[in-house]
């Protein structure tokens, strides 16, 4: 009997991924939920490695016909001491009657593992960066290719076999090669012929057209074509993002720590939504400057407080590099909301003339305490200031944060995605 | 001595194909067993989840269900909380058997001998699934079910689709002829019969005959319930046939899904009722080839001993006080019964003689058990050769459970002369899967008045349905059914516990 073995571990794996993307399709809103609240508990880095979520089973539940109750008999092995007749104690009140083994509620919570590209696509599913209208193709950025017709020359792995195979058919025919069949027709002839004369016609007829089959080749390098590939630009919005924040000694751990998961998180969303979006960090104490990512979320600094300045440097920065009539311009700022009175006039000034007019959205987040009801009483002086500039029409989100978990709501708040945005961000 | 077939764990295809003759040539020569040709695949750990998913099959139509059971196992895998089987097997012709690429040699082996050659043969001689399936065209069948989902989605929607097809897994355990009918099942045949089907619609179509007046419908009166019941086949259990053919309002590829689910469950149907036999058969299969291969040197001590520790790990019967017990484990189960058999056929003991005179001291071992293995289902397998000998040594006993009885469970039997019988009995209608599943079955419907459907279930023992996943699978009848639907459950004696009635969702409209 012959016996097959085959060897199945270079099959392309995957196999039940389809059937998972149905399955995640169906339970989206379900395991969005579980997303949002397990990411709540856990540390921006662990997020973007995705990890296990749980969702109730209640919507994915496979009902069948199941019985329950009424008297049960149970044969079981490794009796050790019972005779007949014996009476056994219910262990628990009630509870025998109820949970059959492993039936029931053992499976009404479900847990399973999320990769870290279905995480964070959950995750950031409905954010988006309100207003991006300004598109311009850049100039670098040449992104995709797309087919265009056929060539003579290119490589072997672009060969278009159709098309090669067709354009030989026509030159065979139209120089008139002799078919197959034809030559084998004849070859029958002579064989089946019995006249010396007409044989010799006959045999002298089959020479010509082989000596034509030889000279005209089945496939020409003259016939074979190429698919042909060529790249198009596409129109990319470009895109800035300012990430203001304060890192004076009035800030506390606890309000850094808040103010960086902020940034964390913004920098995630961004760098994985949008590839042109560029991000120019700027921190500040009564001086600003402008640091790498590395230098914003670790490095260590403290002193006093001047807004403006920030605002400042933030403003040389648009000038210097980005163009507004070529940039989105967005601009996020975290503070604990103290700022020296003298300041609060120049930073007004600077907002509402140099900062707010060139950007499409403006975010401001302000960080207090862990338990934080005394900062709800009175408002800080940049909030007060601020939300002058919001009632006068400035495109200004303000959110206060005290706790960790409130993070992702207020994020989620500032950048979900508005129904009056008209168009598609471009991703 | 006979050269060994391996050294150490290690193995490459060469290994295995000198396994697998080695093992042919036990299987055949001494233990006679007959088998479809074998395909032995091996597969990695990764390959070896998916399969899980989709119910073991190698190709199966897409649907979100097997990707739930993929996450799920997935999870449990990845934490360690589940091990993956070592080998899965397809009854199919040639029978495919899937191997897991971290398997020893030694494994290797006891996989082969398992399921290349137990559950082959188990598959291709046993009556169950000469009646039932249809090894030769499961695989065509399940390519087929495959395409005519995907077609399906592309002309009717993802979503219409996977209601129907929800709705229909639902109903999969009631999906099933538990009598043999006119004929067998001939999955090719039926796949080409719904190529047909569609041909023909497509050739006869034409829209004139929609605008054709009918005829006067003729009046109910003259129909008699009992005529009436008798046209449309009732009572009828298998909802999802019934469903198929009489459900008003279907769409025919809604019928044609409906209709491959059930040769699906069709198909699994055997295996649900011989799990103890057809892990039993298996294991008694490799433990004899794994035996007598180390008997010829084959196989050396070492390897030996590691076979033996795996074999005991998978016969381990825990006692119903350990926390690992979770019911009798049906290689345990199984592999005692055969092994008990073959003591008995060979050299019984007096109580033996008494108890299966028909095979004690015969002395023909496999043939006996071939016979076993050819015309028995679990119950009945259960029912006959569990011997007195064997209750002792599980141990066994019946526990009563009454609800209403105060004083706590009952203990009913025990292995003793008085209770052999009733343990014996009790145990095999454990195994009765028509003892296990509801008893529902379509009672009357009538398809001129108000098209109400009625479902009786029969209650047995008090056991009624669980109301919610009861209401939830009715809500899927209901739906396919598109009228309202009864269920009602009643005792013995015809008196009503509980009814159901459910109507129709309407059908939103389709979401993009």
């Amino acid at each position: 009997m012959p016996i097959h073995i085959i060897d199945r571990r270079l099959n392309p794996g995957g196999k039940s991924l389809e059937n998972r993307q149905r399955f995640l399709r169906r339970a989206k809103s379900l395991v969005q939920g579980a997303v949002k609240k397990t990411s709540q508990e856990r540390d921006i880095k662990d997020v973007l490695e995705g990890g296990e979520v749980t969702i109730p089973l209640d919507g994915m539940h496979e009902p069948r016909f199941r019985r329950e109750g009424g008297t049960r008999d149970m044969v079981l092995p490794g009796n050790k001491k019972f005779i007949e007749g014996d009476y056994l104690q219910r262990s628990g009140q009630g509870s025998a009657k109820d949970s059959g083994p492993g039936e029931g509620d053992s499976e009404d919570a479900f847990r399973f593992v999320l990769s870290r590209d279905e995480f964070v696509d959950l995750f950031l599913d409905d954010l988006e960066l309100p207003d991006l209208a300004k598109r311009k193709i850049a100039q670098t950025e040449s992104e995709g290719i797309q087919r265009a017709g056929y060539t003579m020359t290119g490589s072997p792995a672009n060969i278009s076999v159709s098309r090669t195979v067709k354009l030989a058919l026509a030159r065979r025919i139209a120089l008139k090669r002799p078919r197959k069949d034809e030559i084998e027709e004849l070859e029958a002839a002579i064989e089946a012929c019995t006249d010396e004369d007409e044989r010799a016609a006959l045999v002298a007829r089959l020479e010509t057209l082989k000596a034509k089959s030889k000279r005209i080749p089945f496939i020409d390098p003259l016939d074979i074509r190429y698919r042909r590939f060529e790249t198009v630009p596409k129109p990319v919005a470009q895109a800035v993002m300012f990430c203001l924040m304060d890192v004076s000694g009035s800030m506390s751990e606890h309000m850094k720590d808040l103010a960086k998961r902020f940034y964390m998180l913004l920098y995630v969303f961004l760098k994985r939504r949008y590839k042109h979006v560029e991000i120019v960090f700027i921190r500040h104490t009564d001086r600003a400057e402008e640091v790498d990512e590395q230098t914003f979320f670790y490095g260590p600094a403290s002193g006093g407080t001047l807004v403006s300045s920030a605002l400042q440097a933030m403003h040389e920065i648009v000038r210097e590099r980005f163009n507004p009539s070529d940039w989105n311009i967005y601009a996020a700022q975290a503070s604990d909301g103290d700022n020296s009175y003298s300041d609060g006039e120049l930073t007004g000034l600077l907002l509402t003339e140099k900062i707010l007019p060139v950007c499409q959205f403006f975010a401001y987040l302000e960080v207090g305490e862990a338990g934080g009801s005394a900062f709800d009483l009175s408002d800080s002086s940049l909030w007060s200031l601020y939300e002058r500039l919001r009632s006068s029409g400035a495109p200004l989100s303000m959110r206060k944060v005290s706790e960790r978990s409130e993070i992702f709501p207020v994020f989620h708040d500032l950048f979900q995605r508005r129904d009056t945005a008209k168009e598609k961000a471009a991703p | 001595m006979t050269e060994r077939l391996f050294e150490g764990a290690d193995w490459d295809f060469h290994t295995l194909q000198r396994i697998t003759d080695a093992c042919e040539e036990v299987a055949l020569k001494d233990l006679g067993l007959d088998v479809y040709p074998n395909q032995i695949e091996v597969i990695t750990a990764e390959q070896m989840l998916d399969a899980y998913s989709s119910v073991g099959m190698p190709l199966f139509y897409k649907h979100w269900s097997f990707g739930k059971h993929f996450a799920f196992h997935e999870a449990s895998y990845r934490k360690g909380l589940m091990g993956l089987a070592y080998e899965i097997v397809i009854n199919s012709s040639p029978c495919i058997s899937y191997l897991m690429e971290e398997n020893t040699a030694t494994m290797q082996t006891l996989v082969i001998a398992h399921a290349a050659f137990g559950h082959n043969h188990f598959f291709k001689n046993n009556y169950l699934f000469k009646q039932w399936t249809d090894a030769d065209g499961i695989l065509d069948y399940l390519d087929f079910a495959k395409n005519y989902v995907m077609q399906c989605e592309e002309r009717y929607g993802r979503i219409e689709v996977e209601r129907t097809l929800d709705a229909a897994h639902a109903l999969m355990s009631h999906g099933i002829d538990r009598y043999p009918g006119k004929k067998k099942l001939d999955l090719r045949a039926e796949e080409k019969r719904a190529g047909r089907r569609r041909q023909h619609e497509e050739e006869v179509f034409n829209d004139l005959w929609r605008t054709v007046p009918k005829g006067a419908a003729k009046s109910r009166s003259t129909l008699s319930i009992e005529r009436r019941r008798k046209l449309l086949g009732l009572p009828q259990e298998n909802l999802l046939y019934f469903l198929e053919k009489s459900a008003p309002r279907l769409a025919p590829w809604q019928r044609e899904l409906l209709r491959i689910v059930r040769h699906i469950a069709q198909y699994f149907y055997p295996q649900s009722q011989t799990k103890v036999m057809n892990e039993g058969t298996a294991t008694y299969v490799h433990y004899r080839i794994m035996t007598r291969l180390h008997e010829q040197g084959r196989i050396s001590d070492g390897n030996f001993l590691e076979f033996l520790g795996s074999h005991t790990n998978v016969v381990f019967q825990p006692e119903f006080d350990d926390p690992r017990f979770s019911g009798f484990n049906p290689y345990a189960l199984g592999f005692a019964v055969m092994q008990d058999i073959e003591r008995i056929v060979a050299n019984p003991a007096d109580e033996d003689r008494e108890w299966f005179p028909d095979i004690a001291g015969k002395g023909d071992v496999m043939g006996v058990l071939r016979d076993v293995w050819a015309n028995y289902r679990d119950e009945s397998f259960i029912g006959q050769f569990l011997s007195p000998r064997l209750m002792r040594h599980f141990r066994m006993f019946h526990l009563h459970d009454d609800p209403e009885e105060r004083a706590g469970i009952r203990v009913d039997a025990i292995h003793d002369e008085r209770g052999f019988r009733r343990v014996r009995r009790e145990l095999a209608r454990q195994h009765d899967v028509g003892f296990i599943d509801a008893n529902i079955e379509v009672v009357d419907v009538d398809l001129s008045g108000d098209r109400r459907l009625i479902l009786h279930h029969h209650v047995i023992k008090g056991s009624q349905l669980n109301e919610t996943d009861a209401k939830r699978v009715l809500q899927h009848l209901a739906d396919l059914w598109t009228y309202d639907v009864a269920l009602i459950e009643v005792d013995a004696n015809d008196k009503v516990l509980r009814e159901y009635v459910v109507s129709p969702r309407p059908i939103p409209a389709a979401v993009a």
